[in-house]
């Protein structure tokens, strides 16, 4: 009776351990993954660039002012271009100028942020081809590729022109070839990518870049490889630990309270297993002496209460991990995203199970020491006598 | 006495040793069991005739004397040594069966060749059924405790004494909770037994009927023998 307790109790307290670290690794990987799905993991800018890239950050929809000086190039950016690409650990470079202008068509007129890119290159910072929603993301000439608020904004479909004027004077008029949802009311509002070429003649930077994007293999490399760069460029390096310095510290204050809860839980239940073992000591005190007299040695009595531990564990891991997979499922048929995709799949990574059922196993065992111990020590006359 | 199974000289046995309550309950004990020997251990409550089987039984150490049991001295044996003599060459039977509750009576009879195996075998349920079969129960091999009454849970318990056959069984009032048909024949199985195997066997026992049956009477008063023959 009391072992179907605490192996309910032991399953409930693998169900949460696993269920909560599936859910939070998940959702974390999640949030990285649609951070990094609309920003550079790292970037490299001219030094002492004092208007930051706002529109860098998804997260803060702060409009930027207009820069007071001309903007610079990354000098010799060729050169630091092929530095970074041979920095190990770096999988993509690709070469940006970006500025500020105005997207005008008929009366209407918005404030957008002018993108010169090598449509190619860019492809393998942000996978633009995964969010387009109408057309290619391809520019050539003055074929331009927008943004769906922007092109709501203003009316526009494919194939339709659009003219952009800049701060200095100079205008284009531009055919939108295609149009991307990336997920971001202010980016799809904001983007508007045209050639290097373009880009550089309108913003007046000739042969220039204002910024280097780079893709690394390993995400969590990124704060490593932009302080080497640095260090070899002498440029400002940016990785997107530091840009989401915020969310980065958000994300381990929930790992360290998942922990916390964690070892909470891994200890109230090791005190379960461990006090339901002790009143089946005392209980099979008689069993206990009996067994004695017919020969069996402390070490085997011993053997039987660890033995008797390791299995509510290993059984409790088993049965709780089912258990998580029944609430992760529960949960992902509950909890959907705005376009009706489940918020996180009800999948169960093995090698938690493997996890829980080797902690919970150790656990066990642990837990069952002190009874065990006090029952191979125990004195089989007593029992005997009564 | 080459054939002597046990051999107790001087054997004394304090409780609570070092402390103000400290008790001597058994003071110098000189006796000897010969093999095939079939004794009778009387005596007033309180006079000592558990403790004195415990410590043959090798449940319980000596204060003070010597305990052979084959010939071997037992204070010179690790515990772990005193648990493999116990369990191959000495059989008890208690005044409660102490059966375990959750197992069947063939798989209490069993449980000493479990024991001492490490696990069971085609042959120890053989000899389990065996000797069920020898002490009436064969029909009943599949049942629980519970489900015996107090003569029958004495007969497995019996059986399961015997399951290693033991060169000693010890048994202590074995047929005190019986009454006295039952009891004659549980005493009459002991001696069987005892006939058959040519085992050495001390009971203790309240009643001066069944001790009057045995090869020979040994009367504990006060932790002393005051009377063997
Ligand atoms: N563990 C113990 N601690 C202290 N005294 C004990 C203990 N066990 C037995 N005794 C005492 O030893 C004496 C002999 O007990 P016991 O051997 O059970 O007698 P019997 O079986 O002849 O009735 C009794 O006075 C009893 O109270
Ligand atoms: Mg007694």
């Amino acid at each position: 009776m009391q072992t179907l307790l605490i192996l309910a109790g032991t399953t409930g307290g693998v169900a949460v351990i696993v269920f909560l670290t599936q859910l939070i690794t998940q959702l974390q990987a999640q949030i990285v993954d649609r951070v990094l799905g609309t920003q550079p993991h790292v970037v490299i800018r001219p030094l002492e660039e004092a208007n930051r890239r706002a529109f860098d950050d998804p997260a803060s929809a702060v409009v930027i002012e207009p820069r007071a000086q001309r903007l610079r190039s990354v000098d010799q950016w060729e050169n630091v271009a092929r530095l970074a690409a041979a920095m190990p650990g770096v999988t993509a470079v690709s070469p940006t100028v970006t500025g500020p202008a105005f997207a005008v068509r008929g009366q209407a007129n918005k404030s957008v942020a002018l993108m010169g890119i090598d449509a190619e290159r860019y492809r393998r910072i942000v996978r633009m081809e995964e969010y387009m929603v109408a057309g290619r993301f391809a520019v050539d000439g003055t074929r331009a590729v927008i943004g769906s608020e922007l092109a709501k904004d203003l009316g526009i479909r494919l194939e339709d022109k659009l003219r952009v004027a800049l701060p200095n004077g100079r205008d284009e008029l531009l055919q939108v070839g295609g149009i991307f949802d990336i997920g971001n009311k202010d980016l799809n509002r904001r983007w508007v990518f045209v050639t290097l070429p373009l880009g550089q003649s309108l913003l007046d930077l000739p042969g220039g870049v204002s910024n280097l994007d780079l893709t690394v293999a390993d995400i969590f490399d990124a704060q490593a490889i932009a302080t080497r760069l640095q260090g070899a460029t002498g440029l400002t390096v940016d990785s997107w630990m530091q840009t989401n310095a915020q969310l980065l510290a958000a994300l381990r204050n929930q790992t360290v309270s998942n922990n916390l809860i964690r070892s909470f839980v891994i200890v109230i239940v090791a005190l379960g297993i461990a006090s339901v073992l002790v009143v089946s000591v005392v209980q099979k005190q008689k069993e206990i002496g009996i067994l004695r007299a017919m020969g069996a040695s402390r070490a085997m009595i011993l053997q039987v209460f660890l033995i008797q531990g390791a299995l509510v564990g290993a059984v409790g891991s088993i049965l709780g991990s089912l258990l998580a997979f029944g609430l992760l499922n529960m949960f992902s048929a509950i909890y959907r995203n705005a376009d009706g995709s489940p918020l996180f799949a009800a999948e169960l990574e093995p090698r938690f199970i493997v996890l829980a059922a080797l902690v919970a196993t150790g656990v066990g065992l642990a837990s069952a020491l002190i009874p065990a111990r006090r029952a191979a020590k125990m004195d089989p006359v007593q029992a005997i006598r009564s | 006495m080459s054939d002597a199974v046990i051999e107790l000289a001087g054997l004394t046995k304090a409780y609570n040793v070092g402390t103000p309550v400290e008790a001597e309950v058994l003071h110098g004990i000189d006796l000897s069991l010969a093999q095939g020997e079939f004794a009778a251990l009387i005596g007033p409550s309180g006079s000592g005739k558990s403790t004195l089987l415990n410590i043959i039984g090798l449940l319980e150490r000596p204060t003070g004397g010597r305990l052979s049991i084959g010939g071997r001295d037992t204070a010179a044996l690790s515990e772990a040594e005193i648990t493999a003599l116990r369990g191959r060459s000495i059989g008890f039977v208690f005044q409660f069966h102490h059966l375990l509750p959750a197992f069947s009576a063939l798989e209490n009879v069993m449980m000493p060749t479990i024991i001492a195996r490490g696990a069971p075998d085609d042959e120890a349920e053989a000899t389990a059924l065996q000797l069920l079969d020898a002490v009436g129960l064969k029909a009943h091999a599949h049942k629980k405790p519970a489900e015996l009454s107090g003569g029958q849970q004495q007969r497995v318990a019996i059986a399961r004494a015997l399951a290693l056959r033991p060169r000693l069984i010890l048994a202590d009032e074995p047929t005190g909770n019986l009454d006295t048909h039952t009891a004659d024949d549980i005493f009459a199985l002991l001696r069987e037994f005892n006939r058959q195997t040519a085992c050495a066997c001390l009971i203790v026992t309240h009643d001066p009927r069944l001790a009057a049956r045995c090869d020979r009477t040994i009367q504990l008063v006060d932790g002393r023998i005051a009377a063997d023959g």
